[in-house]
């Protein structure tokens, strides 16, 4: 059967880049086709391209052995053609009904909107594929799993036969991803194809049935999960071997550094969401909160940093209550943190490198003298934390905003890091980063524990926790529900902690 | 886009680079946006012109000759009365009658009058959107700040200038920081939005300068609501002879930009105030006060607007008088925007605007171009910098990188 979409020789040059150099892809009918790169290989340009974003310099579209000329995203849907960007494009105080037909409006007589026919329709479809999604929901109501099946609803209304899925597991929880892959199988078994981007190897090694590996603008390989594992998969995309193994040395345990006991702590919105816990971290340890997402976690890291503070209980760091006091205090107790959001709590991103560099001890010399800010200063300490920390960037005096997320990322572990630090703070360090750069700040968060810093590590992805940790906190609806210690439980146990599921024994 | 990140730029050659570089400058958009503006005043003059139309039914061509004709004198007169009209200056000094000299280079001096309270009230808007806060209230502060200073100039007697004049000074700066210091502390304890205060307590400053004005401030020789003249030892110095009212204020005002500049760029207070209008949530995370720098801002802004005010009082009108401000508060906001906030650039934007001011009062008398096309003409000017956009289509320009200085304004729903 001849395939239902062919790429040949799509080439895009964008001023001083050749973002897509001669790309070649086949889609089959009914398959899921994973594109794999690291940030900035030139998959989201591609899929521009081929949903009309972007005119490519070279290179010929066909569908169904058919050339096709997409000029815009209309002339994509009208191919069959439909992409779910990374970011939603839906208007959140609308219903689902309405951000369905957004565009494409069906009217009765007299130019009414025709709503009913419309929900109808999402009924049907939601039912055929086991989206589960109210029609009348308002989406700004809806969890962010199913904003995403709206967005699928939206291409399916359209009778789009091939669905571009732009890294459409980034922003979701783990069972989430589960139901998301659920749904696409449902999708290719009911005819549509389905291409969706991503990074995450673990994901493409599950659900995908062909891989192509995109690598700075050129397609380096095509594979099955069958053929490949995920040592091999990195390698292409990073271009060397990649260590995905971390080898940590044995914890050499010292005093404790912080100790919380029973703790709550209110969200924005006064609801408790820490719900009275206790738990200490060693010198040298570092101790993982796993949960999924929401369970607590973003209240506990700032309880911890000062950005809020309990409502009871105490926090003790290095011998201090520290429940009372600002971020400022706590950080110069020896405490850093690295934040969920970096882009908008870590990071000013219209400010340079250097500047964000200097955020949290701008004030203090050598950066300042009394009230001055020694520039000189500022710029040496940039170039060296550039350095030392391999932050790719042209100069320490352009915007952080315009580094990619991985340099980012290095900015702020290389701004925390290079404080003696005696307590850290790691929420999501990893999340959204490239294979490359989440191997390099696995490896210094080994580092950093190895020299004897206590380490609190929040992440919902359950293999970071699994790799790094000492031991293990699960957080289940604002409670710590068990400490396990890591060596002793597996994957699946931690798993079934995370959604609340206690064994007998303990 | 991720995906389209910079590789290694190809070699070009240097005068390609060079023009590449200019037409990314926002510089360049700025100027451009000045020049298009006066281009687009000429216009509506020439479309405006009933002599335009008159000649039209007798030939187009005539017509837009005219047209042509008119917009010349527009711009002639606005040369004429904000820099001076060049026959004129080179007659008087050949003559050497220093009094003709005088009234020949006055419209330059008369246009760096002008400027003076622009520089003043533009930075004041300008530290604000550095905060990410907009002082719409600038007008109300310089009203409070000329009420205050006019206070210390009248009834403090005796000093010697050395002394009154700073006293007075400072008393505009309170008086104008007070004003400012109200809606910033109601931001940063209810959360009260400072747009809407500071509208509301420019009402408050503009009748409660008028009551003083029409009670307890009344010249009590005069029967028009103006203060009496303020003390000989709290006038600004002037430079010159009648007309030119040139005076030192000129001169302190650049001192205050260039203060502005170290507080912002060269200290920790900078840094932090910088951080909070950037990325207010990141501040947090790095251990700043909001609340500290909310107020400490608008106290500060509203301390410079008051400047102008105490300015104005101190250097030109030696009094009070009602609505003695045209508005130098409102279209400071328009200035701050053109010199993106920037000490430097606010002081090249008031210049500009003092010379705008002054020569359009000049284009009224001899061209007969009512005044507000100046209005229009700066009006023009600030879309077209608010609006880039226009500008580099019209001009092919290209689109700049990411702008390092560029001033994030929350606005409306920031908090």
């Amino acid at each position: 059967m001849a395939p239902i979409l062919e790429l040949r020789g799509i080439t895009k040059r964008f001023p001083g880049v050749l973002a897509n150099d001669h790309i070649d892809l086949t889609l089959e009918q009914g398959e899921i086709h994973a594109l794999l790169g690291e940030n900035g290989a030139g998959k989201t340009t591609l899929m521009n391209i081929l949903y009309g974003l972007y005119d490519p310099d070279e290179g010929e579209i066909f569908v169904r052995d058919k050339q096709i000329n997409v000029k815009s995203p209309s002339d994509a849907i009208s191919a069959g053609v439909g992409m779910v960007h990374q970011h939603f494009m839906l208007v959140p105080v609308f219903t689902v009904t309405d951000n369905v037909m957004l565009g494409d409006e069906s009217t009765s007589i007299g130019g009414f909107l025709n709503r009913k026919s419309v929900a109808n329709r999402i009924r049907e479809i939601s039912e055929q594929y086991h989206l589960a999604v109210d029609p009348n929901a308002y989406v700004r109501d809806l969890p962010v799993g199913i904003q995403q099946r709206v967005e699928i609803i939206k291409l399916l209304y359209r009778e789009a036969d091939i669905l571009i899925l732009d890294e459409p597991t980034a922003v979701l929880t783990p069972q989430e991803v589960d139901e998301l892959f659920a749904i696409m199988r449902s999708l290719v078994d009911h005819g549509k194809s389905i291409i969706f981007i991503t990074h995450k190897l673990r994901e493409v090694l599950e659900f995908a049935d062909r891989i192509t590996v995109i690598r700075g603008g050129k397609v380096v390989g095509s594979t099955t999960p069958q053929e490949a594992d995920q040592n091999t998969l990195a390698a292409m995309m990073v271009g060397r071997d990649v260590d995905l193994h971390i080898d940590k040395p044995p914890a050499k345990l010292e005093d404790v550094v912080i100790k919380v006991e029973n703790m709550v702590v209110l969200d924005e919105i006064d609801h408790v969401a820490v719900k009275n816990i206790s738990f200490e971290v060693r010198a040298g340890e570092i101790l993982g909160v796993a949960g999924v997402q929401g369970n607590g976690q973003t209240e506990l890291v700032k309880a911890l940093t000062g950005l809020s503070h309990p409502v009871s209980g105490t926090v003790t760091l290095l011998g201090q209550d520290i429940s009372g006091d600002s971020p400022r205090e706590i950080t110069e107790l020896g405490s850093a943190h690295i934040p969920e959001d970096r882009q908008q709590d870590g990071l000013v991103l219209t400010a340079t490198v250097a500047n964000n560099l200097v955020l949290n001890t701008y004030y203090r010399e050598p950066f300042a003298k009394r009230v001055i800010i020694q520039g000189e200063k500022v710029l040496e300490n940039a170039a060296d934390i550039i350095n030392n920390f391999d932050i790719r960037t042209p100069s320490s005096l352009i915007p952080v905003g315009s580094l990619s997320g991985g340099n980012q990322q290095k900015v702020i572990v290389g701004r925390e890091f290079s404080r003696p630090i005696k307590f850290l703070v790691a929420s999501q360090p990893t999340r959204g980063l490239d294979v490359g750069s989440i191997e390099y700040i696995h490896t210094r968060l080994i580092e950093k524990r190895a020299d004897g810093c206590a380490i609190l590590l929040v992440s919902t992805e359950l293999d970071e926790i699994m790799e790094l940790s000492d031991r293990i906190a699960v957080m289940y609806r604002g409670e710590i529900i068990d400490v396990v210690d890591a060596k002793d439980v597996t994957k699946e146990q931690v798993g079934l902690l995370m959604a609340g599921v206690v064994s007998e024994k303990t | 886009m991720s995906d389209t990140e910079k590789g290694k730029p190809k070699k070009k050659d240097s005068g390609k680079i060079f023009l590449e570089e200019i037409s990314k400058s926002p510089l360049t958009v700025t100027i451009l946006a000045i020049v298009t503006g006066l281009l687009l005043g000429g216009l509506l003059v020439a479309v405006t012109s009933e002599d335009v139309y008159a000649a039209f039914s007798d030939s187009p061509w005539e017509a837009v000759k005219i047209g042509a004709n008119a917009a010349w004198t527009t711009y002639q007169a606005l040369f004429n009365g904000s820099v001076g009209n060049p026959s004129k200056i080179i007659d008087a000094f050949r003559g050497g009658d220093p009094e003709t000299i005088r009234r020949a280079v006055n419209p330059f001096f008369e246009s760096l009058v002008q400027s003076t309270p622009y520089i003043f009230a533009g930075l004041a808007v300008a530290l604000g959107f550095r905060v990410g806060l907009f002082n719409i209230g600038a007008e109300g502060q310089i009203f409070i700040g000329a009420t205050t200073t006019v206070i210390a100039a009248i009834f403090l007697k005796g000093l010697p200038a050395i002394i009154h004049v700073p006293i007075s000074l400072l008393a505009g700066f309170v008086g104008g920081g007070l004003w400012g210091f109200i809606p910033g502390w109601l931001k940063a304890t209810t959360g009260g939005h400072e747009v809407i205060n500071t509208i509301m307590m420019n009402y408050i400053a503009f009748r409660l300068s008028e009551f003083l004005l029409r009670g307890p401030l009344k010249d009590p020789d005069g029967f028009i609501p103006v203060s009496a003249d303020i003390q000989d030892s709290a006038k600004l110095f002037r430079f010159f002879d009648n007309p030119i009212r040139f005076h030192i204020g000129f001169f302190i005002a650049l001192l205050f930009a260039y203060l502005v500049y170290l507080l912002l760029f060269k200290t920790t207070w900078g840094f932090t105030l910088r951080t909070v209008g950037a990325n207010p949530r990141a501040a947090k995370y790095a251990g700043m006060s909001i609340v500290k720098s909310t107020v400490l801002a608008m106290l500060l802004s509203g301390g410079l607007a008051g400047l102008a005010g105490a300015n104005e009082v101190l250097g030109v009108n030696h009094n009070l008088a009602v609505a003695f401000s045209s508005g130098y508060g409102f279209d400071a906001i328009a200035l701050a925007l053109i010199g993106k906030s920037h000490p430097l650039g606010v002081v090249l934007a008031a210049i500009l605007f003092g010379f705008l001011r002054n020569g359009a009062i000049q284009m009224q008398l001899t061209a007969g171009i009512p005044i507000d096309i100046i209005s229009v003409l700066q009006a023009a000017i600030l879309a077209f910098i608010a609006a880039p956009a226009i500008i580099r289509t019209l001009y092919r320009l290209k689109e700049p990188d990411m702008d390092i200085d560029a001033v994030t304004l929350r606005g409306w729903g920031g908090n």
